[in-house]
């Protein structure tokens, strides 16, 4: 580490920041030098976005330091970042989309000329100045975002998943023009999933784990492996997988996917879900599972490819279909799917209730066994059971998915249900999920976090880039044969 | 092209309003300049009101308070006219305006309370505030100041059209060019996108409220231009400036619009209003048939915009 070095463009030093009682950074550092290419690196939850978030000045730091060219970044806002010399390009664009090109550039006071130059450097012919932002196509608005940027020659160039949205030969056009920017003596932090590109473009890397930097590497040949290790470290112990007798498919899937594809994102996902079976999802963020959850619970509709329920074929229009073929979506956002000021017992009840055939109260001693039932098995206090807003996150979570205990359920839909869970509960909730098959429902379960796909999960299938990559058996599958296959390490090999 | 595509849904009013006024000189066959005159004194407060409502909406916001803003700047006017000249007098009263509308403004940004709500408890705090200047309707209108609504200098052009285009443009003008402008709508469009882009969005905010505060002051002197006395309870102009406001083309939502379109939008529900008392139609439905209009013409424009972007 060159913490010292007197010429050092930006200099983050012992960053913490905690949001309540989560710690989301408790010692973050990263260091670029004139003409160097840092690559941020982390696994979802190390805290890249929060780190990111306090050096562009979008946060203020609880502790720590952040230098640019010596002197204090004054990072209260965006554009006093942009004013000591860091200019990000953040992974939405951030163009006014009612306002024209001209005026987005006199908002941010982009001279035009330079602006120009960069765009058609960076492979976009043809654009003319007062074309609404919203009439473009979102890979333009990436290049005008970073085009930009680059015209306020700011010191630190920070580009957050700048290519995720853009087609091969403009990306290629991008690593080009980011290299030139570094060789002209600027420095460049490169956020970004795709480990070709960081080899390519990138001098080193800089890898936080659990809220701290675990270390700082140079790319070069065989730099991956060590990454994934940094990324992976020593992790808290979720608990082994319970010794349980390997479920078996047997009979024709609930669930069948054939070339799902959702223009843009996604291209082809095919798998099937068996009764009775925990499928893992396994995706970094943003390769197109938000996309496929959203087709097979009814709230968009696929762009091709075909899917099938129990043999039929079917064709979503309203999440009220899927509903009526038995596939129950439980968002990751736990907000969307609860009564927050309505008791536990009402939210495990609302399925019942929301029949339209028994309206009234609660019929039958059955019912009312089955909610309880459900109760106990949640391990709430019951002090806190008169408003679900009073429980913790976690508890919230467990009555989410809880609740089918009670009622029964086909298909599960579970997306990353453990974000932002304590260990202890989430423990808890791999119980759950599994009572949920055993009772022979199947589970489709989407996990930010690889580490539980052994613990909850039969198979996996993984996506990347819109596509499945792999199938694996998540019982033999350790952390880093997934983390590689997630960062599409193992994509050459799955398409042979 | 693109400037009839932008002015798309302004050109679209004057046709209306030209035909409407067609129809008017039908109806009515002795409707000429002094039927012009009395429409645009009418429109007068309904104007100022809803340039004032259209600058907040633009910036993503809506101010329920500004019928009580203006009745508190009329009533302020018309006392302060008894003992001073018509010259301060208005000057201070704009001063008001712009501050009430800062402080609306201010208390959005500062509490993160939802503008609806803040704005809904000072139309209550500002209606108090009125009456407390003045109890009963009194005061005094400065003659010079009256005369200046009325009549014509140029023929089929009142007087009373001249000053909102003047007072209006006097104050947007400036700032549909400066960079206040520009964040106003940044603002309005994507909050977050403009934060991004450097926009101090607080202070965009208050400029808006602040700005529709002074001319929700103007529509209060207009108010009592007109009758000559100033009036501490507020005047149904609350909704009848979002209703023009929307039917002018400004999104509810925010960052589109501008306020050519909503001050003909105003002339067009006050002459809807004029068709309607001279073809003898019940008052009653005349409100229905207005409501009707502007959902009728909003969802025409909806659709025809829809159709424009799929071709």
């Amino acid at each position: 580490m060159s913490r010292t070095e007197p010429q050092a463009l930006l200099d983050a030093t012992g960053v913490a920041k905690s949001f309540g009682a989560v710690r989301a950074l408790t010692d973050a550092s990263l260091h670029v030098s004139p003409g160097e290419v840092v690559a941020l690196m982390g696994a979802n939850g190390a805290g890249k976005s929060t780190f990111v978030k306090i050096i562009t000045g979008a946060l203020r730091p609880d502790a720590g330091t952040v230098l640019i060219r010596g002197k204090p970044a004054q990072v209260g806002s965006p554009a006093q970042a942009r004013r000591s010399g860091l200019v990000p390009v953040y992974q939405e664009p951030s163009l006014i989309p009612d306002l024209d090109v001209a005026d987005n550039l006199r908002l941010g006071d982009t001279p035009v000329e330079p602006f120009r130059h960069w765009v058609s450097e960076l492979g976009i012919e043809g654009l003319r100045l007062d074309h609404m932002i919203a009439d473009l196509p979102l890979a333009t608005l990436r290049i005008l975002d970073l085009a930009r940027a680059i015209a306020a020659e700011p010191d630190v160039l920070m580009l957050d998943e700048m290519t995720a949205a853009l087609p091969t030969d403009l990306v290629e056009k991008v690593l080009k023009t980011v290299r030139g920017q570094a060789d002209e003596g600027r420095g460049v932090i490169y956020i970004s999933h795709r480990f070709t590109e960081i080899q390519e473009l990138c001098d080193s890397a800089t890898v936080l784990r659990d809220g701290r930097t675990v270390g700082d590497l140079k790319i070069e040949a065989g730099a991956e492996e060590q990454v994934v290790e940094l990324m992976l470290g020593a992790k808290i112990d979720l608990g082994k997988a319970a010794a349980r007798a390997r479920h078996v498919n047997e009979g024709a899937p609930r669930l069948s996917a054939r070339g799902l594809a959702v223009a843009p994102k996604v291209t082809d996902v095919s798998f099937d879900l068996y009764p009775g079976e925990v499928l893992g999802v396994v995706a970094l963020e943003g390769q197109g599972q938000d996309e496929v959850f959203e087709v097979l619970s009814g709230f968009r509709k696929a762009t091709g490819g075909t899917l099938e329920v129990d043999g039929d074929a079917v064709s979503f229009n309203h999440p009220s279909q899927a509903i009526a073929k038995g596939l129950t979506f439980v968002p990751g956002d736990r907000a969307e799917a609860l009564m927050r000021e309505r008791s536990v017992r009402e939210n495990i009840a609302l399925p019942f209730s929301a029949r339209l055939r028994d309206w009234g109260p609660l019929k039958g001693r059955q019912e009312r066994a089955r909610v309880a039932h459900a109760i106990e098995k949640l391990q709430i206090d019951t002090r806190a059971q008169g408003e679900v807003q009073r429980l913790s996150g976690g508890n919230q979570q467990k009555v989410t998915i809880g609740r089918w205990l009670a009622h029964g359920v086909e298909t599960l839909l579970l997306f990353d249900p453990t974000r932002g869970i304590d260990v202890r509960t989430k423990r808890q909730i791999y119980p759950l999920v599994r009572e949920l098959a055993e009772q022979g429902a199947a589970v489709l379960y989407y996990t930010s976090e690889l580490e539980e796909v052994p613990l909850a999960c039969d198979r996996a299938v993984v996506i990347f880039n819109g596509r499945v990559v792999d199938v694996v058996d998540a019982a033999d599958a350790d952390e880093q044969t997934l983390m590689r296959a997630a960062y599409g390490l193992t994509e050459a090999k799955a398409a042979s | 092209m693109s400037m009839v595509r932008k002015n798309a849904w302004v050109l679209g009013l004057l046709a209306l309003l030209a035909v409407l006024l067609i129809v008017t000189k039908l109806i009515q066959p002795s409707f000429g300049a002094t039927g012009l005159e009395s429409l645009a004194r009418a429109a007068l407060p309904f104007a100022f009101a809803t340039a004032g409502m259209a600058i907040v909406v633009i910036v993503g916001g809506i101010d329920l308070s500004i019928a009580s803003i203006m009745a508190v700047c009329g009533v302020t006017a018309a006392v302060l006219m008894q003992s001073m000249g018509a010259v301060p007098a208005v000057a201070i009263t704009l001063a008001l305006g712009g501050l009430m509308g800062a402080i609306n403004g201010g208390l959005i940004v500062v509490t993160k309370v939802p503008d609806i709500v803040v704005t809904l408890a000072m139309l209550f705090v500002w209606e108090g505030v009125a009456l407390l200047i003045l109890e009963t309707p009194g005061g005094t209108v400065a003659p010079g100041l009256r005369a200046l609504i009325n009549g014509s200098l140029i023929p089929f052009l009142p007087n009373a059209l001249l000053v909102i285009v003047i007072a209006v443009a006097l104050v947007w003008v400036p700032v549909r060019r400066s960079k206040l402008g520009l964040s106003i709508y940044a603002v309005g469009s994507d909050e977050l996108a403009a934060f991004r882009s450097g926009v101090s969005v607080g202070w965009t905010k208050v400029a808006a409220y602040a700005l529709a505060g002074v001319l929700a002051a103007m529509g209060g002197l207009s108010l009592i231009m007109l009758t000559g006395i100033g009036e501490p309870v507020p005047g149904p102009y609350l909704l009848a400036s979002v209703a023009a406001v929307v039917l002018g083309g400004v999104m509810l939502g925010g960052g589109r619009g501008g306020l050519l379109g909503p001050i003909i939008a105003v002339f067009i529900l006050r002459i809807i209003r004029t068709i309607l008392t001279l073809a003898n139609v019940d008052p009653n439905v005349t409100t229905i048939v207005e409501g009707v209009v502007m959902v009728a013409v909003v969802m025409l424009g909806a659709v025809l915009t829809y159709r424009g972007r799929r071709t």
